[in-house]
């Protein structure tokens, strides 16, 4: 190694010790924005490291510039407008996006170098043709499935689980295709077989990703992204770059932690989740209790009355609330209540939304400020004291049956809603949550249910408190 | 097994076991923001994008190139304006007055687009 590239793989570790701090920033609101301020610089530094050793090497064509820089303004120009145009409650999609995007970049890295080393006179080296496979294998994988997942997430491919016939001997075969390829290629350098690794890849990530149902698309995003992190880091030791290896590593590590986060809270193993929705097994017709109970349903009015004259109460926000944009009506009531007096707290159950920490986006957004965003265990104690709970667009978070044993969604970490003095749902119709089972917490007798959309609710509730309280 | 390889394997490691040890830490809160910047570092993957052009030389290297560049040019830039965007919004106390209380006429509209132009 000359002096030169010495000095461009230490200005990498810098870049790299960048993103670390970066990271351990983000531990806490107060810090974050410059924790991703710093990341910035570093990936600032690693670019232009990057241009001065092309620039020094002097090999690229004029044709590899124009390429190089076209492609690169291009997908800022898109990345720019996506990041700034994008809806918080559309934050999940362009997240799955950006691992597509990672994804892909990092597969067809491989794939180049690939091609070139095989023209070469030294040839592909064993250990190499390893991580070229695994990079393009997962590369591939996360490119499809995530594009998968931000079409149901947008709605574009139905959110519900699609079960395709044959599915599992389909995907099968996949698999022994891949890998037989990728055995063929550790004995002969073959670009026809890292194609069939690929196509076979891609295909894999498709049918992996429809039989998921929304609701697990926490997790699944979570996954997709620790798969973007391991490809960008085998595309670094296919290379040879410390920073692209590093940086990887980082984000493999995040991506895993978020994933099994999710799956604890739901107390599912990942394979259960990624093998298809709920009801497609024995559980789905698990006891139901009490179908006979009374339902209560309640007006504005009544409602309001109960919120202007509580000391205490707690709103469970759920994916209703995002997919009814009512995060700044519900911010507004809040405050309505807050000034007269009321304490009022969120109660943030970790798999809430389409992607980890979705709520606590919304309702930042709508100004809530975050010491009133309480997770699961912290705000459960308090639910005994509070006057009202007001639980919009959450279903199965809230259902005590996932404390009995012989439901779909048992041993499931729940929000003690039932706990509290009295209970408001607003929900648009009785129909069941995603676990497919009725919430027992509508047929409790201090529940009340207010039947209409999530935005028109919280719309109706604020006005009938603003005319309750003039 | 040659020396690169052994150190390539240890700097991974060692950096799985640092991100794991950084990102424990992390609270619920912040998992949207979090998970929007480690999408952003994986946007280092522009670097081995633009390291094709050393060598490209034909069709199919300037193609590759081309998309590889773009694809990782999108996650970088826009992973961290919007990592940015999201993190603006996170306050300890709510803000004194919405702007759009001053523009009544605008204000249904507001709502979203205040944040955009903020940003």
């Amino acid at each position: 190694m000359t002096t030169f590239t010495n000095s461009i793989q230490l200005v990498y570790v810098l870049a790299a010790a960048c993103f670390v701090v970066g990271l351990h920033l983000m531990n806490s609101p107060a810090t974050a924005r410059r924790g991703n301020q710093v990341s910035t610089a570093g990936m600032v530094i690693a670019v232009i490291a990057t241009l001065v050793l092309l620039i020094h090497e002097g090999t690229v064509t004029a044709v590899g510039w124009t390429v190089l820089i076209v492609g690169a303004l291009l997908g800022s120009a898109v990345g720019l407008w996506s990041a700034r145009t994008v809806q918080m409650t559309a934050m999940p999609q362009l997240v799955s996006m950006f691992n597509a995007v990672g994804g892909g970049a990092a597969a067809l890295v491989a794939i180049y170098s690939y091609i070139h080393d095989e023209s070469a006179a030294g040839g592909v080296l064993g250990s190499t043709t390893v991580f070229t496979v695994l990079d393009v294998l997962i590369g591939s994988v996360t490119f499809t499935g995530s594009l998968i997942a931000a079409g149901k997430l947008q709605g574009i491919i139905t959110g519900s689980p699609v079960m395709i016939k044959g599915g599992r001997v389909i995907n099968l075969a996949l698999i022994v295709v891949a890998l037989g390829s990728a055995a063929f290629m550790l004995t002969t350098a073959s670009l026809p077989a890292l194609l069939l690794v690929v196509l076979a890849s891609l295909a894999f990530g498709v049918l992996m990703v429809l039989p998921i149902g929304g609701a697990d698309m926490p997790v699944v995003i979570s996954l997709l992204n620790a798969f973007t992190g391991t490809a960008v880091a085998m595309a670094g030791f296919v290379i040879q770059n410390w920073a692209l290896i590093v940086a990887g590593a980082l984000v493999g590590a995040s991506g895993g932690i978020l994933t099994k986060l999710m799956a604890d809270a739901m107390n599912r193993s990942l394979s259960n989740i990624m093998l298809g929705g709920f009801g497609t097994g024995d559980t789905a017709v698990a006891a139901v209790a009490a179908t006979d109970a009374q339902i209560r349903s309640i007006a504005a009015d009544d409602a309001a009355i109960q919120l202007a004259y509580a000391s205490k109460v707690i709103i469970v926000p759920g994916y209703g609330l995002a997919a009814a944009q009512a995060q700044h009506g519900v911010a507004e009531l809040a405050k309505l209540l807050e000034d007269r007096g009321i304490e009022v707290s969120y109660a943030i159950h970790p798999v809430a939304g389409r992607m980890p920490g979705h709520m606590n986006v919304l309702l930042a957004e709508a100004n809530v400020p975050y010491p009133q965003l309480k997770e699961m265990d912290e705000i459960n104690p308090e639910f005994p004291r509070a006057d009202v709970a007001l639980v919009i667009g959450a279903n199965d978070v809230t259902n005590p049956a996932a404390r009995r044993p012989g439901t779909a969604i048992s041993g499931m970490p729940i929000l003690d809603v039932d706990q509290a003095q009295s209970i408001i749902v607003v929900k648009r119709s009785m129909g069941t949550g995603y676990a497919g089972i009725d919430n027992e917490l509508y047929t409790n007798p201090k529940t009340s249910m207010y039947f209409a959309d999530a935005k028109r609710a919280v719309a109706e509730m604020t006005a009938a408190v603003k005319t309750l309280v003039a | 097994m040659s020396t690169a390889l052994v150190t390539d394997l240890t700097i991974f490691i060692l950096a799985l076991l640092v991100g794991i040890e950084v990102i424990g830490k992390v609270p619920a809160t912040l998992h949207t923001p979090l998970m929007s910047a480690a999408n952003s570092i994986h946007g280092i993957v522009l670097v081995g994008a633009l390291l094709i052009g050393l060598t490209a030389h034909d069709t199919v290297g300037y193609i590759l190139a081309f998309v590889a560049a773009f694809f990782a040019a999108a996650n970088v830039v826009g992973g961290y304006v919007v990592t940015g965007r999201m993190l603006k919004m996170f306050r300890r106390k709510a803000a004194p007055a919405p702007v759009q209380a001053a523009k009544p006429a605008e204000a249904a509209a507001a709502a979203e687009q205040r944040e955009s132009v903020r940003s």
